[in-house]
């Protein structure tokens, strides 16, 4: 016997094949009104004139979340923006190269998306993590920081990015975690200063923070800069950036986060350690032994006003992170 | 010598003479057109200290080029090479006292006292300015054998010089790897002349010695 099943939806209730199939378009399109909708409100993020340069908009997520970044009063800055254009094209970022134009002229093929993050060590909840979930729950802030790299040179730039200690936190670190250690990508076909036969850094690049470093408000976590996503040569997608310390602690292309007990060694520590600490904070009464701290450059500095400016403790941001250093000798601890 | 190949080598000297200034004149012509990126100061004094070194090498490599490809001609450059290596590495250090440090004249004597890549490389620029001032043929007669034994400080710049980069070494030796290799070549090259030369003479002595020998 044959039973007639009745149908469990009318057909009139059925998606048309047509709208089915362009069901991308459609939340493509009305994410795209969401995204026009918040972006006059977002603090005129995108105001920045980039003129000619190359642009890095970034994948789809991360657009919307600069769109909705916010841009808290207390990290802006009276100083002069450092260009666009020299904040992409001036770069220490040793795995591409070593002069400051290897980075930009080398890093454009770079892929940074998709990507992910490792967390591990002394949490409560270690785990694999795409960039958008790693960054999902967080706004995005602009943040403007000067930069002070260690070869005396300084620039003052507008990172996005969300505070440190908000995504270190989600992690839940025990009471064992005393140090957080960060490390970049190892890919040497992308990265060709990798495969150096006489480069005397060992790779992958790794740096650390001890946590309440890492939990201070100032350190930051930077998704891009200038209103748009981080170009390949400031370290897409995901970097450090702890501007009381000097530059080459910012680490970039980070892949993996490990909560440790012990003092993690980076990199730069384990090349020369006469030449860099593990704190690595901006002192100008303590010479790198090859050039004076003193003083910097700031950039871009004009051929007849080099821009020289006195190089201030803790890179001027003494009154928020000094007291994690009370009681030790910052000579010894460089 | 008749006149075309008078006028060959004039055209030969105005050639040399031309290449080994091009550096300095693109270097002038990016400054003034501003394509140096965010720190020209620091590219310009880079690129004229590169080739002052360059240079160097350069005047140092004519003795073994010359005996080992049999160019000749190739004496006569050297003085050029050396004065032009010397103009290179005064225009480096001034750039840098001028576009570096401004002439602040603090910061120019404790980084020319204090950091030991600096002090290498001035003392390098010192030891050139008595070869340069002695560098004509007058003073090369005047001074006779003293000349040569002077002019032997060219070596020690050429020490000082490869000091100079080894002690800015932050994490790569490639290129002073080069440099290097290049200096050991040149001067390995002239103690292997000098004791085939002494080697020689030796057996020369030796073949008299025997030739007397046979007489008697």
């Amino acid at each position: 016997m044959l039973i007639q099943q009745k149908p469990d939806i009318n057909s009139s209730e059925i998606t048309s094949e047509s709208v089915y199939l362009n069901r991308r378009n459609f939340i493509k399109s009305v994410l795209g009104v969401s995204t026009a909708l918040i972006a006059p409100g977002a603090f005129a993020l995108n105001n920045y004139s980039l003129e000619d340069e190359k642009r890095y908009p970034g994948p789809q997520w991360l657009q919307q979340k600069i769109a909705a970044a916010t841009k808290p009063k207390i990290y802006q800055t009276a100083d002069k923006l450092t260009p666009y254009k020299d904040v992409i094209s001036y770069n220490n970022f040793y795995e591409f190269g070593l002069s400051k134009t290897d980075p930009s002229e080398r890093s454009q093929n770079f892929i940074s998306d998709p990507w992910k993050v490792e967390v591990v060590g002394e949490i409560a909840k270690p785990g694999h993590y795409q960039l958008e979930d790693f960054v999902s729950p967080h706004q995005l802030e602009e943040r403007i920081y000067r930069l002070r790299c260690v070869e005396a040179w300084s620039m003052v730039i507008p990172w996005l990015g969300v505070p440190l200690a908000d995504v270190l936190k989600r992690f839940e670190p025990t009471s064992k975690a005393k140090y957080v250690e960060f490390t970049t990508l190892l890919d040497p076909e992308q990265m060709p200063q990798q495969n150096s036969l006489f480069g005397t850094l060992d790779w992958p690049y790794v740096e650390g923070l001890r946590l309440d470093e890492a939990m201070n408000p100032l350190a930051f976590l930077a998704t891009g800069l200038y209103g748009q996503s981080l170009p390949p040569q400031n370290g897409a997608p995901l970097r450090l950036v702890v501007p009381w310390k000097y530059g080459f602690k910012n680490i970039k292309s980070i892949v993996k986060i490990r909560f440790t007990e012990t003092m993690p060694v980076n990199t730069w520590n384990k090349t020369a350690p006469s030449e860099y600490g593990f704190y690595a904070n901006v002192n100008p009464e303590i010479d790198h032994p090859r050039w004076s701290q003193a003083t910097e450059r700031r950039l871009p500095s004009g051929l007849f006003s080099p821009n020289r400016i006195k190089t201030l403790p803790f890179n001027g941001y003494a009154e928020e992170v000094a007291h994690l250093y009370k009681g030790m000798d910052l000579t010894k601890w460089i | 010598m008749d006149l075309s190949k008078k006028v060959q080598l004039r055209l030969l000297w105005i050639a040399v003479f031309g290449i080994c200034l091009l550096p300095f004149l693109a270097v002038v012509l990016a400054a003034v057109q501003q394509t140096l990126g965010a720190d020209p100061a620091k590219e310009i004094v880079l690129e004229l200290g590169t080739w002052a070194i360059i240079l160097l090498w350069a005047s140092l490599a004519v003795t073994p080029l010359r005996k080992l490809l049999k160019w000749s001609w190739l004496a006569k450059y050297r003085r050029m090479l050396g004065l032009y290596s010397f103009f290179y590495a005064s225009m480096h250090l001034l750039a840098f006292a001028t576009f570096m440090v401004g002439w602040d004249l603090d910061i120019l004597f404790l980084e020319l006292t204090q950091r030991l890549y600096a002090i290498a490389g001035f003392a390098g620029l010192l030891l050139l300015i008595p070869l340069a001032l002695t560098s004509t043929k007058k003073m090369q007669k005047r001074l006779k054998q003293n000349w040569l034994k002077l002019h032997k400080l060219v070596y020690v710049v050429a020490l000082l010089s490869l000091l100079h980069i080894v002690w800015q070494i932050r994490s790569d030796y490639s290129e002073a790897l080069i440099y290097g290799l290049l200096l050991c070549w040149m001067l390995g090259y002239r103690y292997y002349i000098r004791t085939c030369a002494a080697q020689k003479r030796k057996q020369s002595v030796m073949v008299q010695h025997d030739k007397v020998g046979t007489h008697q």
